[in-house]
């Protein structure tokens, strides 16, 4: 209910400014809806949300399972931490652009590209967040793990995953929202197709309705995955937080 | 089954670089069916020394013949159980084909029926203590290592705890060391006594108590503690 309300203040807000700077700058919700409808009757709009898509999952997966692969190894071992280190900083620190610049360039305007300059951007701070996770694990629950000879893996999965679980969380909401932004850069750069292709298209022939059309739409796919997956995927992992007296 | 140990020494070297000597000269063999008591100070290096029969810590000096294939049980201070983990399910994770029959013996004895499904995080340290207790028996281990369990419970927890200890222990041939700085508790759970000294730790004395548990008398308790607490362990 509360979130409806502020969804109308939001519309309303909207239209109110559209009045005040002229249709030609910021085109009503109607236009808007339009041009977001008609797309949507061609089925481009589907086609280029469902491509943005499966390229966010499939460099999101692939960041977060290297990532966090990387970053418990840093966080226990202390040799991997020395040598990982300034690695870790240099990706930090390098700009998205350059990384999507430099990979199609080495490897052509190619889907792989893409993914991987992607997934190398949300790569870093994976490690950084699951380096701390590992980093901050209960020493004395290890030790009761070897004292009852758990076998590792059953170890792993009960003892040491729950207690990586918020930092797993952390990592995947930042994450996400890095993918989000970056995801749309790769695709304006070298891609045929894509929200970030047709936002581009958009842009060079100053259609701004189509433009506010391809952007809604893809912010309504972000807020409709954050609130039916990631809100209860994170509520589902401190429950028994919740229900701690 | 027996254990052997003979541990000559034990350091820790702390941050600034400096050695700390905390055993010094332990060395005493426990019988299947045996209640040994390590007794000493606060700070004597009881902990470190469970840490290394428990096979814990390898870095010292000696040797620990723990029998080969013996089942570890082994109750901390602190009861470490899984936070995200209900009270049934710490159980079972170290005891994962344990029969539902033993598991709702063990927690009846325990009184712990009623907390199956509670997570640790709602329970009383008490009540966690037990937790850990049912944990340590239900892998039914072969050398059961109990540090503390009744510090900070009040009297009349503390002895309803160390009944239900003393039940467990005797439904079951293993050997058993329990850490504690109560005399009442060691003499009356205990088969031998081992004083210990103030850090670095060695073996001041060893009392061996020939009466079984479940037949010494209030009289002899009283007797043995007036004994003991007599002797001038701080100019051994």
């Amino acid at each position: 209910m509360l979130r409806l309300l502020s969804f109308a203040l939001f519309v309303a807000t909207w239209w109110i400014a559209s009045f005040l700077v002229g249709e030609t700058k910021l085109p009503a919700p109607p236009a808007v809806m339009t041009a977001m409808m008609s797309e949507a009757r061609s089925g481009a709009l589907f086609l280029n949300l469902g491509v943005t898509l499966a390229r966010v999952a499939l460099a999101f997966t692939l960041a977060m399972a290297l990532g966090s692969a990387i970053g418990y190894l840093m966080g226990r071992v202390r040799l991997a931490n020395r040598l990982g280190d300034p690695w870790l900083i240099l990706l930090l620190n390098l700009p998205a652009l350059v990384v999507i610049v430099l990979a199609y360039i080495w490897a052509g305007l190619t889907e792989v590209a893409a993914i991987v300059a992607i997934a190398i951007n949300k790569l870093p701070t994976a490690v950084v967040t699951l380096r701390e996770g590992a980093r901050a694990l209960d020493p004395a629950l290890d030790e009761m793990a070897t004292a009852f000879a758990l076998p590792r893996g059953r170890a792993f999965r009960h003892v040491i995953l729950p207690q990586l679980a918020p930092y797993i969380a952390a990592a995947a909401r930042s994450g996400l929202s890095l993918v989000w932004k970056i995801v749309l850069v790769a695709e304006l750069l070298g891609r045929p197709n894509g929200v970030g292709f047709e936002i581009g298209v958009a842009f060079q022939l100053f259609d701004i309705p189509l433009l506010l059309a391809y952007s809604l739409s893809f912010a309504a796919v972000v807020l409709v995955i954050e609130i039916l997956l990631v809100q209860p995927f994170e509520t589902r992992l401190s429950r028994w937080r919740l229900r701690a007296a | 089954m027996q254990l052997d140990v003979d541990i000559r020494s034990k350091s820790f070297e702390n941050v600034a670089g400096k050695r700390h000597d905390v055993l010094d000269g332990i060395t005493f063999t426990l019988n299947a069916g045996e209640v040994g008591v390590v007794f000493g100070p606060s700070g004597c290096g009881k902990s470190t020394l469970l840490k290394i029969l428990a096979g814990l810590d390898h870095d010292y000096q000696g040797q620990v013949a723990r029998p080969p294939g013996a089942r570890l049980g082994i109750v901390f201070q602190e009861p470490r159980l899984l936070p995200w983990r209900s009270v049934e399910e710490n159980v079972r994770l170290v005891a994962p084909h344990i029969e539902d029959i033993r598991l709702s013996t063990l927690f009846e004895v325990l009184e712990l029926s009623a907390h199956r499904n509670h997570f640790p995080g709602e329970l009383s340290l008490g009540l966690a203590r037990r937790v850990a207790l049912a944990r340590a028996f239900a892998v039914e281990p072969d050398f059961l290592i109990l540090d503390e369990p009744l510090a900070s419970l009040d009297n009349a927890l503390a002895g309803r705890l160390r009944d239900q200890i003393a039940t467990l222990v005797a439904s079951r041939q293993m050997m058993t060391l329990l850490v504690t700085h109560d005399l009442d508790d060691a003499v009356r759970l205990g088969d031998r006594l081992f004083f210990l000294s103030a850090r670095p730790g060695r073996i001041l004395h060893v009392e061996t108590i020939a009466t079984p548990r479940a037949k010494r008398s209030e009289p002899e308790i009283d007797e043995i503690k007036m004994r003991l607490s007599q002797l001038d362990l701080a100019n051994m």
